[in-house]
């Protein structure tokens, strides 16, 4: 017996290339229109068939964006599909499935488990390909969603299929429909999440689509990338929206052809950007330097994944923090953001490009497979012109690049925008973007492109502090771990919790030392072994945390193991 | 003669005297000037090395880059504004050595630019360690029994690719390089020209006579656009072929196919983003 209220999570579980991707799109899509909030986290391992593959979706009537541990419904697609989820399938999950996918050790007692021949009603229906359709409906019935705004949603998404097929998807969902509602009868699953109105008029969203979106906001209209998981998405999103925006979208030769472009182009008036993980980024280091000396605006995404080397390319990490910071030989300023949800992923990305243009410093945006891979809703998006918009000024005879401002920031030319000429080299030079050895020259330029360090100061993003101003203790995170330790503050019980959250990482916010100082127990949260943000906390601040909460096994933290450790806070 | 591409005041320029480069950018300068290309409207990119400075003493834009990468920022900034000529100049090691795979990625993509690449087949600003296009035998501090390896033919691999434009020059003949050179910004798509020259301080070997009488210039007679002649043409390597030897006018430059080329001819600077479509497509995509 299960009693659900407001909350459901499922589990579908299967081989690679029997479409639980797009079945996991389905149902987002349907539980949306009925008016549900959802979210949903795919695992997947690196290979395109075979293995075992899973997606996790969570059904809300309020808001519920983050890993759960709990598994209320799992639906296994395949022999073998439920062996890695063992632990996480308790009395209180409900196993529904063709009688051939259940392993026999959940038949004893103890478990709930609803036998429906799936395989036998697709293969009725015309095949293996109908059990995703036979699976949707199952759960449109169990939900009692409207039978015709699902019809209507699969006639649409299938509307280049031939009519026939179609008709057979239609009868595939009816049977799922019938089955679900069976279900709903038999009292198994009680008190499903209601329907809320905002939930509806959200919109459904994934973190690569937010990096995409927000860059398109932010003017972006030149993208040269080597595909690297789990930043591909990325990429691929920019090319679907290539035509629409006039946006050069180029796959590049290698990762150091694909950042030397974006440079180049931002000098001849383009808008450009990156996107890889960790492996590429290593690759793209000499040419993030030269957009150092050069004192180009870059926009770099990199989805972190674990490393060294090539790691777990499908899992995910917060392992390339330093490395971001530290990347490229010599001195020069950056700046570093990492969103912590969609809203930000879209804002930051949007901001990276104005904050690009406007200082003449690479931005580079951190996000992680988890924030990339996963679905959920957001309200809706600001678009305004005011960060796409080219900081440029047009050349006259006697112009010069590098002319020395207080501000560190000097009017940025392009070649064949007025009548000057536009002179830069990776080498150190003078004001004209001359060759120079004169030391006092290579002072006066070292201390202008440090200057703008301070000159950013005024836009530095300040950390948002979630929770009781009054609190007692302090959690400090970065990027995608955002929502996933507020649910797990609420789920410990605990008032006196507050989250210290930085979507700017890099240069680290001036207040830190403040919100440090307030607290009576300190603790950091970081996808990765060393706590890379607590190291670099320390350097500025000379500040040590109580307590290090690190997870570095390729997953995101769960709401339950989070609320674990913030009760035994001191 | 005087160049509107010359300084008021000459630059210091760092190259040997006597080295083949002062040839080359003579020639790329009365090119320029033949061609009436207007200064504010050429761009000079390059990579490391000494060649590499040329675009120092050439008075015009110039986007002087990273080792081996001169052909990814070129492509870029073509593709950033059509409206540019854009003239790469390199030497053997940054552009065959370092930047091989951009090579190659630029015969593929046939981006609309010219590609001069000084070959003195030597590294000379790390002081004489073999290139790419160093002969076998070659020795040098580092190959102290010569060089073994096959050495690379850049004429043979871009006519092999189906290349734009091929050519080969020679700096000591500064009149027929500039007329090369000219033939090759005024070709539409990717157009390379490997230039020999000597260098007088590291490479003893193929010096100025060495190339005036292991070279040949190709006759009126050679037709260019027929590829298995010039195949052959590109694998002589007894007495190396001057000339344009190859030219291939069938394929669209990279700029021409990507999407906003297909709509109009505006560089991407005076482009703007249209909110409200980015608006309407993303209610239409995720409600």
């Amino acid at each position: 017996m299960k009693n659900i209220k407001t909350d459901l999570s499922i589990v579908l579980s299967g081989e690679a290339g029997q479409g639980i991707q797009t079945l996991d799109r389905l149902l987002m899509k349907m539980f949306k229109f009925s008016g549900r909030h959802v979210f949903s986290f795919s695992e997947f391992m690196s290979r395109i068939r075979g293995g075992n593959n899973s997606t996790e979706i969570r059904v809300s009537s309020k808001r519920a964006d983050s890993f759960l541990d709990r598994i209320d419904v799992f639906v296994p697609f395949g022999h073998g599909a439920m062996a890695r989820f063992h632990e996480r399938i308790t009395g209180d999950t409900v196993i529904i499935g063709d009688p051939a996918f259940i392993d026999d050790r959940y038949r004893g007692g103890g478990y709930t488990v609803v036998e429906i021949p799936l395989s036998e009603i697709a293969k009725e229906i015309g095949g293996k390909t109908f059990l995703n359709l036979v699976v949707m409906g199952l759960f449109a019935g169990l939900f009692g969603i409207n039978e015709e705004g699902v019809q209507g949603q699969i006639r649409a998404q299938f509307s280049r299929v031939a009519a026939d097929v179609i008709e057979k998807n239609i009868e595939a969902l009816r049977k799922g429909i019938e089955a679900g509602r069976e279900i709903a009868r038999s009292g198994n699953i009680k008190n499903l999440p209601e329907a809320s109105p905002d939930a509806m008029k959200e919109l459904l969203i994934n973190g690569a689509e937010t990096i995409t979106l927000g860059g398109i906001a932010g003017g972006c209209n030149f993208v040269s990338s080597y595909p690297m998981s789990p930043s591909t998405d990325v990429l691929v999103n920019f090319a679907k929206y290539s035509e629409d925006f006039d946006i050069i979208v180029e796959q590049a030769e290698d990762e150091i052809s694909a950042v030397n472009m974006a440079i180049a182009s931002w000098y001849a008036g383009g808008r450009a950007m990156v996107t890889t993980s960790g492996g590429g980024f290593a690759l793209m280091t000499e040419g993030l330097s030269l957009a150092g000396a050069i004192e180009s605006p870059l926009v770099i995404h990199v989805g972190q994944r674990p490393g060294p080397a090539t790691g777990m390319p499908t899992r995910t990490e917060q392992g390339d923090l330093l490395f971001a910071i530290y990347a490229g030989h010599g001195e020069f300023p950056r700046i570093i953001y990492a969103p912590g949800n969609y809203s930000q992923g879209f804002d930051l990305t949007r901001k990276a490009f104005h904050m690009a243009d406007k200082y003449q410093v690479p931005v580079i945006l951190l996000t992680d497979q988890y924030f990339l891979d996963s679905y959920g809703t957001v309200p809706g998006m600001e678009i305004d012109n005011s960060m796409s918009e080219n900081i440029i000024t047009e050349t006259y005879s006697g112009y010069r690049r590098y002319q020395v401002t207080e501000s560190g920031v000097s009017p940025r030319g392009i070649p064949g925008y007025g009548n000057g000429i536009v002179c830069l080299d990776s080498d150190e030079h003078d004001e004209g973007g001359y060759i120079t050895e004169d030391f006092a020259v290579r002072v006066v330029q070292v201390n202008k492109r440090m200057r703008k360090l301070q000159s950013m100061g005024p836009d530095s993003i300040p950390p948002d502090l979630y929770g009781p101003d009054d609190f007692l203790c302090l959690i400090v995170s970065w990027g995608s771990t955002l929502n996933g330790i507020l649910e797990a503050i609420k789920a410990s019980g605990r008032s006196d919790i507050a989250l210290l959250h930085y979507s700017q990482v890099y240069p680290l916010h001036g207040d830190t030392e403040k919100y440090l100082k307030k607290a009576r127990f300190t603790a950091i949260v970081e996808n990765n072994y060393t706590s890379q943000f607590g190291s670099l906390i320390r350097m500025h601040t000379g500040f040590e945390f109580d307590r290090k909460i690190l997870k570095y096994n390729g997953m995101p933290f769960s709401v339950e193991e989070l609320a674990e450790e913030f009760k035994k806070f001191a | 003669m005087s160049s509107v591409f010359d300084f008021e005041r000459p630059p210091d320029m760092a190259w040997c005297p006597g080295c083949g480069n002062y040839d080359i950018i003579k020639a790329v300068r009365s090119a320029l000037d033949d061609l009436n290309i207007s200064r504010d409207r050429i761009v000079m990119v390059s990579g490391i090395g000494q060649a590499a400075k040329t675009p120092q003493y050439v008075n015009a834009s110039f986007f002087n880059g990273l080792h081996g990468r001169s052909l990814p920022a070129a492509t870029a900034i073509k593709a950033s504004n059509p409206g540019l000529t854009v003239v790469v100049e390199s030497g053997d090691g940054c552009t065959y050595g370092e930047g091989g795979n951009h090579f190659l990625a630029a015969l593929r993509r046939n981006p609309d630019i010219t590609n001069l690449v000084h070959d003195n087949m030597v590294y000379g600003l790390t002081k004489g360690q073999a290139s790419p296009t160093s002969r076998k035998g070659f020795k040098t501090p580092v190959q102290i029994t010569g060089v073994f390896l096959e050495p690379f033919n850049p004429v043979a691999v871009a006519v092999a690719m189906n290349a734009s434009f091929v050519a080969r020059a020679f700096s000591g003949d500064i009149e027929k390089t500039k007329e090369i050179i000219k033939k090759a910004i005024t070709h539409r798509g990717y157009s390379l020209v490997d230039i020999l020259h000597p260098c007088v301080s590291f490479n003893r070997v193929n010096n100025f006579s060495w190339y005036k009488s292991n070279t040949y210039y190709l006759d009126d007679a050679y037709d260019p656009s027929n590829r298995s002649e010039a195949l052959k043409k590109s694998v002589e390597m007894e007495k190396l072929p001057l000339g344009v030897i190859y030219t291939n006018s069938n394929n669209k430059t990279f700029e021409e196919n990507l999407a906003p080329y297909k709509k109009n001819d505006a560089p991407l600077y005076l482009r703007k983003l249209d909110a409200g479509k980015l608006m309407r497509i993303i209610e239409a995509n995720l409600k």
